[in-house]
């Protein structure tokens, strides 16, 4: 009987036999236990959120700029419910997540008890699968076999509730590698034939105005997928664009990368995919806010598809070739392919996509990021390219919250590594960056972590500031305060006749003084001419900062791709505004 | 201009009715992951008939007849295989190397002279006669969904007063099995 443990124990010792070392949580109720046991696990660091929802976005951030799996852990009821946004933000964005909650005892399932909720039933539709944990011997089993669905194939938020009396009972523990294997979704392997990487070859050589369009799927995959696509891309010559989600696994400021496309895309990058004739899209899932017009969408070419989940390929947009597998080891053999048949492709091929990349350098010199700059206020384009301009020369992690401020960010902060980039694209959570930011620096302590936040949306989880005050984590937060949800603003100054309903905060908080509130520093910057100075300052504290930036109130975010319109039909500033926008085009979003 | 990010399908695309058959462990909530992957992602079920079928491995087959276009029916079967507890997804199209069967019990009340002609009315179809009193019966058919529609039309007007159905079960012809 010497081999017995508690639930308690044993979820503990699942979490070092899977090498956690942070946990993000809340405790209660139901989860007591599990908190109990915390003090004999010093090697496992909890760090107590304010709301569920912080440690679920906090494990999020740590996820994401780690490469690990984020693990949450919290009370039934309320503590369960909380953390729903989360995992739905983690199954949008694929992120791989492990979320421990308590549930009353078995005994008292389905009775309606104190802080019960039908937890798996709540969190089945936004998990990649969850548990509830009825029987003390198949804990550990569980627990072992979440973190291997979490962390394989296409990666996402599991959760595994646990019954205060199991928490109690003795069990066996069962170790991890006696486990897995049975009944895995997981897409290790490349299950295509060789067949259809020679076909990707063949179009690839024929293609004579190619684009790679690449997502998060590439930084899912890990550093190895991001050297590989670097190479494939210095070996093909062929220009690159990037989603959202997928910045930072080619270099920013390359000249190949024609920066990120889509509805705040740039000029090049929407018009290369709208006027192709081949497209290699590597681990993006044709998301709409990429396509815009689906029955316009990049009319003239042959589409390759690189993915590890099978149901993204034909989901949105039908392929001619589809290749499921791990991006890392498709590109692999995808490079491997076409040195074999042409080493020096680059060079040959040079000529053929030459006036293709004549055309694209015509649609670049357009300069589609461009603003009008101002000497009296600040523009928000402009404190982004200054915040990028004093951080490039550190390794730096930016998280943003939702919005103009996460469009401008993504536009004109520029990544040259992968990992370094947390923003909620597929939910589009508001809120999501300061806790993000927090779980990003547990995983990175000694790095430069910065949110790019909005004032509305960094409102809606400021109270992990207080989170970041008890553990001496640095982050910045850097607001554009325009006093409006910007993005609300716009489309209803562009679809909505300028009725700006409900968009304007007329009471805000004086962020230098809740800087202060939470012992953290605040920092305001009105004028242009002082932007600099007050980065740097900001910079130089070792402490969390909330930096309050005034910036213009009015401002827009340019390009865009508006309702009911294709790839080529983009607004570029105020003037294109006056074409009006269809009412058809108005209801959708 | 009708369509944008959020798009409008404007081709009017042909609807297909398919057959899916899906293994899946034996377990407390899959039956709900399955009913609502197809609530959530907004696909048919037109019936669906699920029952253990292999004790010792304990997995159970659920029979879901479904309808939509082809890219719908690839999703459903793609989205299926990704559930956890899914074992294998098989899609019966409906042709004529498929079996396909439903069972009904129906409850007939009615006079004597209507009770004899609602017999009569059954003879073409395979049938038993579960219960009977002077007053009403209760039969048992299994036939093709089409077939026990029509029967049910038709029985109405003769007293038909309770309908129990199971919805299609599927299997292939031959000696070929779905691996």
């Amino acid at each position: 009987m010497a081999n017995l443990m508690t639930g308690a124990e044993m979820v503990f010792k699942v979490l070092e036999d899977q090498g956690v070392k942070h946990i993000f949580g809340y405790p209660g109720g139901a989860v007591l236990p599990i908190y109990d046991e915390l003090k004999n696990h010093k090697k496992i660091k909890h760090i107590l959120v304010r709301h569920e929802q912080g440690a679920g976005h906090a494990a999020e951030g740590y996820a994401r700029s780690s490469g690990k799996p984020g693990v949450m852990l919290v009370t039934s009821g309320p503590g369960a419910t909380n953390s729903v946004t989360a995992l739905t933000d983690a199954y949008m964005d694929s992120i791989p997540l492990v979320c421990i909650t308590g549930q009353v005892p078995t005994h008292l399932i389905g009775t309606d008890a104190f802080q019960e909720c039908d937890t798996t039933g709540i969190t089945r539709p936004c998990t990649k699968h969850n548990w509830l944990v009825k029987d003390i011997n198949k804990l550990s089993t569980i627990m072992h076999k979440a973190f291997a669905v979490a962390t394989t194939g296409r990666p996402g938020p599991v959760l595994v509730d646990i019954p205060k009396d199991i928490q109690f009972k003795k069990g066996k523990y069962i170790k991890p590698k006696k486990i897995i294997k049975n009944n895995s979704k997981e897409n290790k392997n490349f299950n295509g034939q060789n067949k259809s990487i020679e076909e990707a070859v063949e179009l690839i050589k024929k293609s004579s105005k190619p684009i790679l369009y690449t997502g998060g799927g590439v930084i899912n995959s890990g550093p190895r997928a991001t050297e590989f696509l670097r190479q494939l891309a210095l070996l093909t010559g062929f220009p690159i664009t990037s989603t959202l989600q997928g910045l930072g696994a080619f270099p920013g400021n390359d000249q190949q990368f024609l920066g990120m496309l889509g509805m705040h895309g740039t000029y090049e990058a929407n018009n290369a995919m709208h006027d192709c004739d081949l497209m290699i899209n590597i681990g993006a899932r044709f998301d709409d806010r990429i396509t815009g017009k689906l029955d316009e969408f990049s009319p003239k070419s042959k589409k390759i598809h690189i993915d590890i989940d099978p149901s993204s390929i034909n989901k949105n947009v039908a392929v001619d070739l589809a290749l499921v597998g791990d991006v890392k080891i498709v590109l692999e053999k995808l490079i491997t392919s076409i040195k074999k048949k042409d080493p020096h492709f680059a060079n040959s091929n040079k000529q053929k996509i030459s006036l293709w990349w004549n055309q694209i350098e015509k649609w670049r010199k357009k300069n589609s990021l461009n603003f009008v700059n101002s000497k009296e206020v600040i523009k928000p384009q402009h404190a982004i390219q200054r915040l990028y301009e004093l951080t490039k020369a550190q390794d730096t992690f930016i998280t943003t919250e939702v919005g103009q401020h996460q469009m401008w960010a993504a536009q004109h902060y520029k990544f040259d590594k992968p990992n370094r980039w947390m923003t909620s694209g597929g939910l589009g959570t508001m809120g999501y960056g300061l806790p993000a930011a927090i779980g990003v620096q547990v995983a990175n302590p000694d790095k430069l972590v910065i949110d790019i936040a909005g004032e509305a949306s960094v409102l809606m989880t400021m109270q992990e500031m207080s989170t970041a005050v008890q553990y001496n984590l640095p982050i910045k937060i850097f607001i554009i305060n325009n006093q409006y949800m910007g993005m609300v603003r716009q489309w209803q100054e562009l679809l909505h006749e300028k009725n700006y309903s409900e968009s304007y905060t007329a009471a805000l908080p004086d962020f230098v003084k809740l800087a202060e509130a939470y012992g953290c520093v605040g920092i305001r910057a009105n004028k242009p001419d002082e932007l600099d100075e007050k980065i740097t300052e900001m910079l130089s504290l070792d402490k969390p900062v909330i930096f309050d930036c005034v910036v213009d109130k009015t401002e827009n975010c340019y390009p865009m791709i508006p309702s009911g319109k294709a790839h080529n039909q983009m607004l570029l500033g105020k003037k294109d505004e006056e074409d009006e926008i269809s009412d058809e085009g108005k209801v959708l979003v | 201009m009708v369509k944008s990010a959020y798009s409008f399908s404007t081709k009017k695309e042909k609807i297909e009715h398919h057959i899916i058959v899906v293994w899946v462990d034996n377990e407390s909530g899959v039956l709900a992951r399955v009913v609502g992957l197809f609530s959530g992602r907004g696909y048919n079920i037109d019936s669906l008939a699920v029952a253990l079928v292999d004790k010792k491995k304990n997995i159970s087959r659920i029979t879901i007849t479904t309808s939509g276009t082809i890219q719908v029916i690839q999703q459903i079967k793609l989205q299926l295989g990704k559930l956890v507890p899914v074992h294998k997804v098989a899609d019966f199209p409906k042709n004529k190397k498929i079996l396909l069967r439903e069972m009904a019990l129906l409850k007939v009340v009615s006079s004597k002279k209507k009770l004899e002609k609602a017999r009569k009315l059954c003879k073409k179809y395979k049938y038993t006669i579960l219960d009977k009193t002077e007053k009403s019966f209760v039969l048992e058919v299994s036939a093709l969904k089409k077939e026990i529609d029509e029967l049910v039309k038709k029985l109405q007007p003769l007293g038909l007063a309770s309908t129990s159905r199971t919805g299609v079960v599927a299997m292939t012809k031959g000696y070929e099995i779905y691996k």
